[in-house]
Protein backbone atom coordinates (compact mmCIF):
# COMPACT_ATOMS: atom_id res chain seq x y z
CA UNK A 1 0.00 0.00 0.00
CA UNK A 2 1.54 3.55 -0.89
CA UNK A 3 2.02 5.64 2.15
CA UNK A 4 -0.12 8.40 2.37
CA UNK A 5 2.59 11.21 2.93
CA UNK A 6 3.46 10.66 -1.00
CA UNK A 7 0.29 11.52 -1.91
CA UNK A 8 0.41 14.75 0.39
CA UNK A 9 3.46 15.62 -1.14
CA UNK A 10 2.23 15.39 -4.66
CA UNK A 11 -0.86 17.46 -3.51
CA UNK A 12 1.43 19.94 -2.01
CA UNK A 13 3.39 20.71 -4.90
CA UNK A 14 0.64 20.52 -7.81
CA UNK A 15 -0.56 23.57 -5.15
CA UNK A 16 1.97 25.12 -5.77
CA UNK A 17 2.73 24.92 -9.26
CA UNK A 18 -0.52 26.55 -9.44
CA UNK A 19 -0.40 29.04 -7.43
CA UNK A 20 2.99 29.96 -9.30
CA UNK A 21 0.51 29.94 -12.59
CA UNK A 22 -1.89 32.14 -10.57
CA UNK A 23 0.60 34.45 -10.12
CA UNK A 24 2.77 34.81 -13.05
CA UNK A 25 0.29 34.16 -15.71
CA UNK A 26 -1.20 37.44 -17.57
CA UNK A 27 -4.30 35.23 -19.36
CA UNK A 28 -7.56 35.30 -17.52
CA UNK A 29 -8.58 31.92 -18.63
CA UNK A 30 -5.21 30.04 -17.98
CA UNK A 31 -5.09 31.54 -14.78
CA UNK A 32 -8.62 29.95 -14.36
CA UNK A 33 -7.00 26.68 -15.39
CA UNK A 34 -4.05 27.00 -12.47
CA UNK A 35 -7.32 27.88 -9.81
CA UNK A 36 -9.13 24.00 -10.83
CA UNK A 37 -5.81 22.54 -10.64
CA UNK A 38 -5.36 23.75 -7.05
CA UNK A 39 -8.62 22.71 -6.30
CA UNK A 40 -7.92 19.24 -7.48
CA UNK A 41 -4.80 19.20 -5.27
CA UNK A 42 -6.75 19.98 -2.28
CA UNK A 43 -9.25 17.01 -3.23
CA UNK A 44 -6.15 14.99 -3.88
CA UNK A 45 -4.86 15.87 -0.09
CA UNK A 46 -8.72 15.29 1.35
CA UNK A 47 -9.12 12.06 -0.29
CA UNK A 48 -5.47 10.49 1.23
CA UNK A 49 -6.36 11.39 4.48
CA UNK A 50 -10.00 9.98 3.80
CA UNK A 51 -8.16 6.72 3.33
CA UNK A 52 -5.77 7.15 6.03
CA UNK A 53 -8.37 7.34 8.75
CA UNK A 54 -10.83 5.31 7.06
CA UNK A 55 -13.49 7.86 6.83
CA UNK A 56 -15.74 9.11 4.48
CA UNK A 57 -16.26 12.23 5.16
CA UNK A 58 -13.50 13.77 3.35
CA UNK A 59 -15.11 12.28 -0.06
CA UNK A 60 -18.63 13.71 0.35
CA UNK A 61 -16.06 16.95 0.96
CA UNK A 62 -14.56 16.41 -2.48
CA UNK A 63 -18.08 15.52 -4.11
CA UNK A 64 -19.25 18.82 -2.68
CA UNK A 65 -15.77 21.16 -4.13
CA UNK A 66 -16.99 19.60 -7.01
CA UNK A 67 -19.69 20.90 -7.33
CA UNK A 68 -18.30 24.39 -6.00
CA UNK A 69 -15.80 24.08 -8.77
CA UNK A 70 -18.81 23.31 -11.66
CA UNK A 71 -20.35 26.63 -10.59
CA UNK A 72 -17.52 28.47 -10.33
CA UNK A 73 -15.95 27.46 -13.61
CA UNK A 74 -19.49 28.67 -15.61
CA UNK A 75 -19.90 31.68 -13.64
CA UNK A 76 -16.13 33.02 -14.17
CA UNK A 77 -16.28 31.85 -17.97
CA UNK A 78 -19.35 34.15 -18.30
CA UNK A 79 -17.27 36.67 -17.12
CA UNK A 80 -14.61 36.34 -19.12
CA UNK A 81 -17.21 36.21 -22.15
CA UNK A 82 -19.11 39.45 -21.44
CA UNK A 83 -15.75 41.12 -20.78
CA UNK A 84 -14.14 39.68 -24.05
CA UNK A 85 -17.17 41.16 -25.51
CA UNK A 86 -16.70 45.03 -24.48
CA UNK A 87 -12.55 45.00 -24.62
CA UNK A 88 -11.65 42.28 -27.31
CA UNK A 89 -9.03 40.87 -24.18
CA UNK A 90 -8.41 38.41 -22.28
CA UNK A 91 -5.52 40.12 -20.60
CA UNK A 92 -6.00 40.84 -16.64
CA UNK A 93 -3.56 43.52 -17.11
CA UNK A 94 -5.98 45.09 -19.01
CA UNK A 95 -9.15 44.47 -17.12
CA UNK A 96 -8.73 47.43 -14.56
CA UNK A 97 -12.13 49.37 -15.55
CA UNK A 98 -12.87 49.19 -11.70
CA UNK A 99 -9.36 50.16 -10.89
CA UNK A 100 -9.01 53.99 -9.21
CA UNK B 1 10.15 -0.56 -4.29
CA UNK B 2 7.52 -2.49 -4.94
CA UNK B 3 5.14 -2.30 -7.42
CA UNK B 4 2.32 0.04 -6.35
CA UNK B 5 4.88 2.53 -5.48
CA UNK B 6 6.51 2.31 -8.54
CA UNK B 7 3.32 2.89 -10.39
CA UNK B 8 2.52 5.99 -8.07
CA UNK B 9 5.69 7.62 -9.28
CA UNK B 10 5.24 6.97 -12.98
CA UNK B 11 1.27 8.53 -12.39
CA UNK B 12 2.56 10.96 -10.04
CA UNK B 13 5.55 11.86 -12.71
CA UNK B 14 2.81 12.34 -15.90
CA UNK B 15 0.30 14.41 -13.52
CA UNK B 16 3.29 16.87 -12.66
CA UNK B 17 4.59 17.15 -15.83
CA UNK B 18 1.19 17.33 -17.18
CA UNK B 19 0.65 20.44 -14.60
CA UNK B 20 3.95 22.42 -15.46
CA UNK B 21 2.58 22.45 -19.34
CA UNK B 22 -0.42 23.96 -18.20
CA UNK B 23 1.10 26.45 -16.73
CA UNK B 24 4.24 26.78 -18.82
CA UNK B 25 2.24 26.48 -22.16
CA UNK B 26 1.76 30.06 -24.57
CA UNK B 27 -1.85 29.05 -26.00
CA UNK B 28 -4.44 28.67 -23.71
CA UNK B 29 -5.37 25.42 -25.73
CA UNK B 30 -2.63 23.77 -24.79
CA UNK B 31 -2.93 24.29 -21.58
CA UNK B 32 -6.51 23.15 -21.73
CA UNK B 33 -5.37 20.16 -23.48
CA UNK B 34 -2.86 19.92 -20.51
CA UNK B 35 -4.99 20.22 -17.90
CA UNK B 36 -7.21 17.31 -19.85
CA UNK B 37 -4.24 14.76 -19.07
CA UNK B 38 -3.57 16.13 -15.42
CA UNK B 39 -7.19 15.42 -14.40
CA UNK B 40 -7.32 12.11 -16.04
CA UNK B 41 -4.09 10.86 -14.04
CA UNK B 42 -5.90 12.01 -10.98
CA UNK B 43 -8.51 10.03 -11.36
CA UNK B 44 -6.49 6.87 -11.59
CA UNK B 45 -4.84 8.26 -8.58
CA UNK B 46 -8.13 7.96 -6.73
CA UNK B 47 -8.77 4.90 -8.00
CA UNK B 48 -5.38 3.70 -5.91
CA UNK B 49 -6.75 5.69 -2.97
CA UNK B 50 -10.44 3.57 -3.02
CA UNK B 51 -12.38 6.46 -4.43
CA UNK B 52 -13.78 4.77 -7.35
CA UNK B 53 -16.99 6.97 -7.52
CA UNK B 54 -15.28 10.08 -7.21
CA UNK B 55 -12.86 8.58 -9.81
CA UNK B 56 -15.77 8.29 -12.19
CA UNK B 57 -16.85 11.52 -10.82
CA UNK B 58 -13.41 13.54 -11.75
CA UNK B 59 -13.95 12.08 -15.67
CA UNK B 60 -17.48 13.43 -15.71
CA UNK B 61 -17.31 16.70 -14.27
CA UNK B 62 -14.07 18.13 -14.89
CA UNK B 63 -12.90 16.44 -17.84
CA UNK B 64 -15.98 15.88 -19.57
CA UNK B 65 -17.44 19.49 -18.68
CA UNK B 66 -15.50 21.47 -17.36
CA UNK B 67 -12.71 21.54 -19.74
CA UNK B 68 -14.71 20.90 -22.70
CA UNK B 69 -16.23 23.99 -21.22
CA UNK B 70 -13.01 25.99 -21.09
CA UNK B 71 -12.30 24.65 -24.93
CA UNK B 72 -15.34 26.34 -26.18
CA UNK B 73 -14.55 29.47 -24.54
CA UNK B 74 -11.06 29.34 -26.13
CA UNK B 75 -13.02 28.78 -29.23
CA UNK B 76 -15.69 31.66 -28.57
CA UNK B 77 -13.35 34.49 -28.28
CA UNK B 78 -10.35 33.17 -29.66
CA UNK B 79 -6.61 32.99 -27.74
CA UNK B 80 -4.26 35.22 -28.32
CA UNK B 81 -0.94 34.43 -27.47
CA UNK B 82 -0.51 36.68 -23.76
CA UNK B 83 3.06 36.95 -22.46
CA UNK B 84 4.07 36.87 -19.06
CA UNK B 85 4.62 40.00 -18.70
CA UNK B 86 2.92 43.40 -18.35
CA UNK B 87 4.76 46.20 -20.43
CA UNK B 88 4.58 48.88 -17.57
CA UNK B 89 4.96 46.45 -14.56
CA UNK B 90 8.10 44.17 -15.69
CA UNK B 91 8.29 43.16 -12.13
CA UNK B 92 5.39 40.82 -11.96
CA UNK B 93 6.65 37.70 -13.23
CA UNK B 94 9.74 38.07 -10.21
CA UNK B 95 7.19 38.75 -7.35
CA UNK B 96 4.93 35.94 -8.51
CA UNK B 97 8.18 33.77 -8.17
CA UNK B 98 8.91 35.02 -4.58
CA UNK B 99 5.78 34.30 -3.57
CA UNK B 100 5.36 30.60 -4.64
CA UNK B 101 9.20 30.42 -3.13
CA UNK B 102 7.84 31.60 -0.04
CA UNK B 103 4.47 29.30 -0.44
CA UNK B 104 7.05 26.20 -0.78
CA UNK B 105 8.98 27.03 2.26
CA UNK B 106 6.09 27.04 4.34
CA UNK B 107 4.64 23.99 2.75
CA UNK B 108 8.05 22.79 3.59
CA UNK B 109 8.06 23.37 6.80
CA UNK B 110 4.60 22.47 7.81
CA UNK B 111 4.82 19.51 6.67
CA UNK B 112 8.78 18.48 7.49
CA UNK B 113 7.34 18.73 11.09
CA UNK B 114 4.82 16.72 11.26
CA UNK B 115 6.78 13.99 9.66
CA UNK B 116 8.21 11.59 11.97
CA UNK B 117 9.73 8.78 9.65
CA UNK B 118 7.23 6.28 10.35
CA UNK B 119 3.79 6.94 9.40
CA UNK B 120 0.51 4.48 11.51
CA UNK B 121 -0.99 2.37 8.79
CA UNK B 122 -3.55 3.65 6.42
CA UNK B 123 -6.97 2.04 7.66
CA UNK B 124 -8.37 -0.23 5.01
CA UNK B 125 -11.31 1.76 4.08
CA UNK B 126 -13.83 -0.72 1.82
CA UNK B 127 -15.99 3.28 1.42
CA UNK B 128 -15.63 4.79 -2.23
CA UNK B 129 -17.99 2.64 -4.10
CA UNK B 130 -20.97 4.43 -5.00
CA UNK B 131 -23.20 2.81 -2.58
CA UNK B 132 -21.28 3.69 0.25
CA UNK B 133 -20.82 7.29 -0.59
CA UNK B 134 -24.27 7.68 -1.52
CA UNK B 135 -25.57 6.28 1.35
CA UNK B 136 -23.82 9.22 3.17
CA UNK B 137 -24.62 11.66 1.11
CA UNK B 138 -28.10 11.07 1.33
CA UNK B 139 -28.48 10.55 5.01
CA UNK B 140 -26.14 12.67 6.78
CA UNK B 141 -25.06 15.23 4.47
CA UNK B 142 -28.80 15.60 2.86
CA UNK B 143 -28.82 19.20 3.67
CA UNK B 144 -25.27 20.02 1.62
CA UNK B 145 -26.56 18.51 -0.87
CA UNK B 146 -29.71 20.35 -1.36
CA UNK B 147 -27.83 23.86 -0.92
CA UNK B 148 -25.64 22.38 -3.93
CA UNK B 149 -28.13 21.65 -6.35
CA UNK B 150 -29.37 25.30 -5.63
CA UNK B 151 -26.42 26.92 -5.64
CA UNK B 152 -25.64 24.81 -9.20
CA UNK B 153 -28.99 26.39 -10.02
CA UNK B 154 -28.43 30.14 -9.00
CA UNK B 155 -24.93 29.53 -10.71
CA UNK B 156 -26.79 28.57 -14.17
CA UNK B 157 -28.66 31.73 -13.81
CA UNK B 158 -25.93 34.04 -13.00
CA UNK B 159 -23.74 32.45 -16.02
CA UNK B 160 -26.55 32.82 -18.58
CA UNK B 161 -26.74 36.33 -17.42
CA UNK B 162 -23.48 37.51 -17.56
CA UNK B 163 -22.60 35.73 -20.56
CA UNK B 164 -26.24 36.99 -22.85
CA UNK B 165 -26.00 39.76 -25.58
CA UNK B 166 -27.17 42.97 -24.57
CA UNK B 167 -30.84 43.13 -25.83
CA UNK B 168 -30.08 46.30 -27.53
CA UNK B 169 -27.79 44.77 -30.10
CA UNK B 170 -29.73 41.51 -30.95
CA UNK B 171 -32.83 44.14 -31.50
CA UNK B 172 -30.32 45.80 -34.09
CA UNK B 173 -29.14 42.82 -36.12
Amino acid sequence: MIPTSYYLLLGAIIFIIGALGVLTRRSALIIFMCVEMMLNSVNLTLIALSRQWGNLNGQIFVFMIMAVAAAEVAVGLAIVISHNRHTNTTNIDEINLLKW
Amino acid sequence: MTLSVLFFVLIGAISLAAAVGVVSSNHPVHSALFLLAHFGTLAILYITLEAQFLAAIQVIIYAGGIVILILFVIMLIGSEKIVNQAEHRTWTPYVGFALGIVLLGGLAISLLQGFTGVEPNAALLQGGSPQAVGLELFTRYILPFELAAVLLLVALLGALLLARRPKLKIEEQ
